[in-house]
């Protein structure tokens, strides 16, 4: 088996008469971290909800090209989105926790999966809590609303709450935008130990955090990728004067 | 990887929910079946009989004697239009000014205090309100102005008063859609508030207020119970505001009980007018609030 | 005539708006008040659980309660399903489209169908072509189609109101559309959907012009839903206006009103909990 897990081939999203993202094609390898970086508006999110196919929730969503993952197309007609988007775990960008209790945020998933035993239930949530850092400083208020939670916190509850559902793939989007230093250290570390068991596709407007944690990085702009290549080149000696301009702080 | 079991219960959930769907558009045509079957049931009822009798002589005559096998629903027909006129004389103004009042003058602790009071005003009973016509303004009015009390002013009154929720509720929605910038802009040009809301507020929420007046008309021309109890019934054309009228939901509500025959389908015939009368409203109102929508 | 100066028209302005919204406020406390006064010292246990004794002239009001209570229960049981099935279908199921517009259009104008027309419908519909008789089911059917509009119009938005990304983050966890619905907008929606359904239950209190032509005006305690019963509403009407009793028509309208404040103060309260959760 190859180490490609996702192939993009072509792939143009449309929303009504707008192109959001314009023919990319790109690989994601297996267990990597891919950073992906670009000024506002770049498509950098659209390529992540096609990735799940939340685009298809936006009206007039279209699209051309495909994109492969695992050996199948996920825009073929026999998918099953519902099963694609557990496999595909997605972190926003603000944490939304549900207006729920802790527990119950990162036992959702499963719930709808359909685990109904509690102590089934029980070893996801605590799993889940530790893989994300959080199950330390939550342990004694399970029961509390996940809102309550600071915004730090709140995201990692996400996190976990996506780990339960027991994804290959890992999405996030911009997820330390809203967050203070600390904070985003504490869930890129979280990062680096998921790295072992997951692909992790990490978009954001950070560059620095992208040089700090990702093995390889793209670059989008205008909904197209510029470039991609191992973190420390792109960062170094890019191939594209563009790349280099971004980097630099010209534009963007 | 997904195996391909996996796939079929996922599409099994994706055949549930179309299931569903079509389930829930099956409900929500609820309330349009029922809209078609009122009105299949109320013409159907209702326009034999003006067929049989002529439209014209069921619409412009002048005298209601159902034993006599006469049905002229004029003067209803101009009861129900004075009376409407009158409460929309009454409750413009009056909803207008808490509309306004609300949104633009009072503090907000003011507004928590008048707001739960309105809503109060919409849910007090129409009964109530024809009863409180009785007891209070039918006396005043008799022992003011003379005549019998029970006339188009008393009913013009308290339909005034029953539509201001109506009224009310509908224009401050219309005058709060107005861009904040609006306001600033006309207030940093040197406008009063006063001004601001007369030049700029007034024409910008014209549609949402004309329409809020419509709804308001709807209600007036609808109401059964405070009519009857105050109107004083008399199924002739009112010669003054303190003259006993007769409203065509009143024509409907007090010979309903013990009509039989033709009887029985001229008062669903009245029904049919009153029906025509509210659905012409209904959608000069729908439209005006449309445009209102689609305006930027 | 003179031009007002703009300070002078501000303060007549002003004074004439305040003068007009204070009226307005003042005539409904005194109606509260002036029902109050009279009808409260005519309420007794007694007349809560008493039967109408010689056309309600004397005894309390017993089978009226009973009779009111039926037929909303049966109003709201019928057309709560329908009416949040419809904003449920309208918020989550479609993105609009002329079926949209024909549902919405439907129900806008049921909203403003004058009662005495739905009592007219209901009574040639279920009193005598379906032969259910001046009955709890004729009032309850009719009462439910008169509520669906509002049930209808509240639930919608309190649906709307529920955040987008809640539904955007059941889905990424892999949720369907009906267990999204379900499990994350019916739960964040359900105070909003219930301050309708007591608004709702308000009205059906004080409805008298379509249920006196379909639920009749027996003063027996109803036994089945093929009794006929007299509402609160329709009793006080039929006291007030033949002269039966004036106690206890303002004992009938005191419980009335108090009944309507106490469903606003239930909504009030429910609203503001709705308002704080999302915004």
């Amino acid at each position: 088996m190859s180490d490609i897990a996702i192939e993009i081939r072509g792939f143009s999203q449309y929303f009504g008469q707008v192109r959001k993202i314009n023919g990319l094609d790109l690989d994601v390898r297996r267990h990597e971290i891919l950073g992906i970086i670009g000024p506002a508006r770049s498509g950098k999110s659209t390529f992540l909800c096609a990735l799940n196919r939340l685009n298809d929730l936006v009206r007039g969503s279209r699209h051309e090209g495909a994109i492969v993952v695992e050996g199948r197309d996920i825009y073929a007609p026999d998918v099953d989105v519902v099963e694609l988007r557990r496999r595909l775990g997605m972190v926003f960008a603000t944490p939304v926790p549900l207006p729920r209790s802790i527990y119950e945020n990162v036992a959702f998933g499963a719930r709808r999966a359909g685990v109904r035993r509690r102590d089934e239930l029980d070893a996801i949530v605590r799993d889940s809590l530790e893989k994300g850092g959080l199950w330390e400083e939550v342990l004694d208020r399970l029961e509390s609303s996940g809102q309550k939670l600071s915004g730090g916190q709140q995201q990692r509850l996400c996190l976990a709450r996506i780990l339960a559902v027991k994804p290959e793939f890992i999405l996030l989007d911009e997820p330390t935008s809203g967050l203070d230093p600390i904070s985003t250290m504490k869930i890129e570390e979280s990062l680096r130990r998921l790295k072992k068991d997951y692909t992790i596709i990490l978009v954001t407007n950070n560059t620095k955090q992208a040089a700090r944690v990702a093995d390889r990085t793209a670059f989008f702009l205008n909904g197209g990728l510029v470039e991609v290549g191992p973190t420390a080149k792109i960062f170094t000696a890019p191939d594209d004067r563009r790349t280099d301009d971004y980097l630099r702080g010209r534009f963007g | 990887m997904a195996g391909p079991k996996k796939a079929g219960a996922g599409n099994r959930l994706e055949r549930n929910d179309r299931l569903i769907r079509l389930a829930l558009l099956v409900v929500a045509f609820s309330a349009v079946s029922v809209l078609l079957v009122i009105t299949v049931f109320i013409v159907g009822q209702g326009t034999p009989i003006m067929f049989r009798y002529g439209f014209k002589s069921f619409l412009a005559g002048s005298d209601w004697y159902p034993s006599e096998k006469l049905f002229g629903l004029w003067p209803m027909i101009v009861g129900s239009l004075f009376v409407t006129a009158g409460a929309l004389a009454i409750g413009v103004p009056f909803g207008l000014s808490c509309a306004i009042v609300l949104t633009e003058f009072a503090s907000k602790r003011v507004r928590g205090l008048i707001k739960p009071v309105i809503e109060l005003l919409a849910g007090i009973p129409s009964v109530v309100y024809g009863f409180m016509g009785v007891v209070i303004l039918v006396p005043f009015i008799r022992r003011t102005f003379g005549g019998p009390g029970l006339s188009v002013l008393a009913a013009s009154i308290i339909l005034g008063v029953m539509i201001l929720p109506t009224v009310i509720s509908i224009s401050v929605d219309a005058l709060q859609a107005v861009p904040p910038s609006y306001r600033e802009g006309s207030i940093a040009l040197g406008a009063t508030r006063w001004q601001t809301v007369k030049m700029v507020l007034f024409p910008a929420a014209r549609s949402g207020i004309i329409a809020s007046i419509i709804l308001g008309m709807g209600r007036a021309v609808g109401e059964t119970m405070a009519t009857i109890m105050i109107a004083g019934n008399a199924a002739e054309i009112p010669r003054s505001l303190l003259a006993p009228v007769r409203t065509l939901t009143s024509n409907v509500a007090l010979e309903m009980g013990y009509a039989t025959g033709e009887h029985r389908e001229a008062l669903f015939a009245t029904g049919v007018v009153l029906f025509v009368i509210i659905m012409v409203l209904n959608t000069i109102a729908n439209a005006t609030s449309a445009k209102r929508r689609k305006a930027p | 005539m003179r031009r007002l100066a703009p300070s002078a028209e501000e303060k007549a302005a002003r004074a004439g708006l305040w003068a007009l919204t204070l009226i307005t406020v003042a005539v409904l406390c005194f109606i509260i008040l002036f029902i109050l006064r009279r009808g409260l010292p005519v309420l007794s246990f007694e007349f809560l659980t008493a039967n109408p004794v010689d056309m309600g002239k004397a005894g309390g009001i017993f089978s009226t309660v009973v009779g009111t209570v039926a037929l909303t229960v049966l109003a709201v049981l019928i057309a709560a399903p329908l009416g949040v099935g419809t904003a449920i279908y309208l918020t989550e199921y479609t993105w609009g489209g002329p079926v949209t517009r024909i549902i919405r259009f439907g129900a806008e104008c049921l909203a403003g169908i004058p009662s005495i027309i739905f009592g007219l419908f209901g009574f040639i519909l279920f009193v005598t072509k379906l032969k259910f008789g001046w009955s709890i089911l004729s009032g309850g059917l009719t009462l439910a189609f008169m509520l669906l509009p509002t049930i209808i119009r509240t639930s919608e938005e309190a649906i709307k109101s529920v955040p987008p990304e809640y539904r955007k983050v059941s889905f990424s966890l892999g949720s369907t559309k009906w267990q999204t619905v379900t499990r994350v907008v019916l739960p964040s929606a359900l105070p909003g959907i219930v301050t309708g359904i007591v608004l709702s239950i308000g009205r059906s209190i004080g409805e008298t012009a379509a249920t006196i032509f379909t639920a009749g005006s027996a003063l027996r305690l109803p036994t089945s839903l093929f009794s006929s019963s007299r509402t609160m509403a329709v009793h006080f009407y039929i006291l007030a206006r033949e002269g039966i009793s004036m106690p206890n028509a303002y004992g009938t309208a005191a419980i009335l009103i108090i009944a309507i404040l106490g469903i606003n103060l239930l909504t009030y309260f429910l609203m503001n909990r709705f308002i704080r959760k999302y915004s």
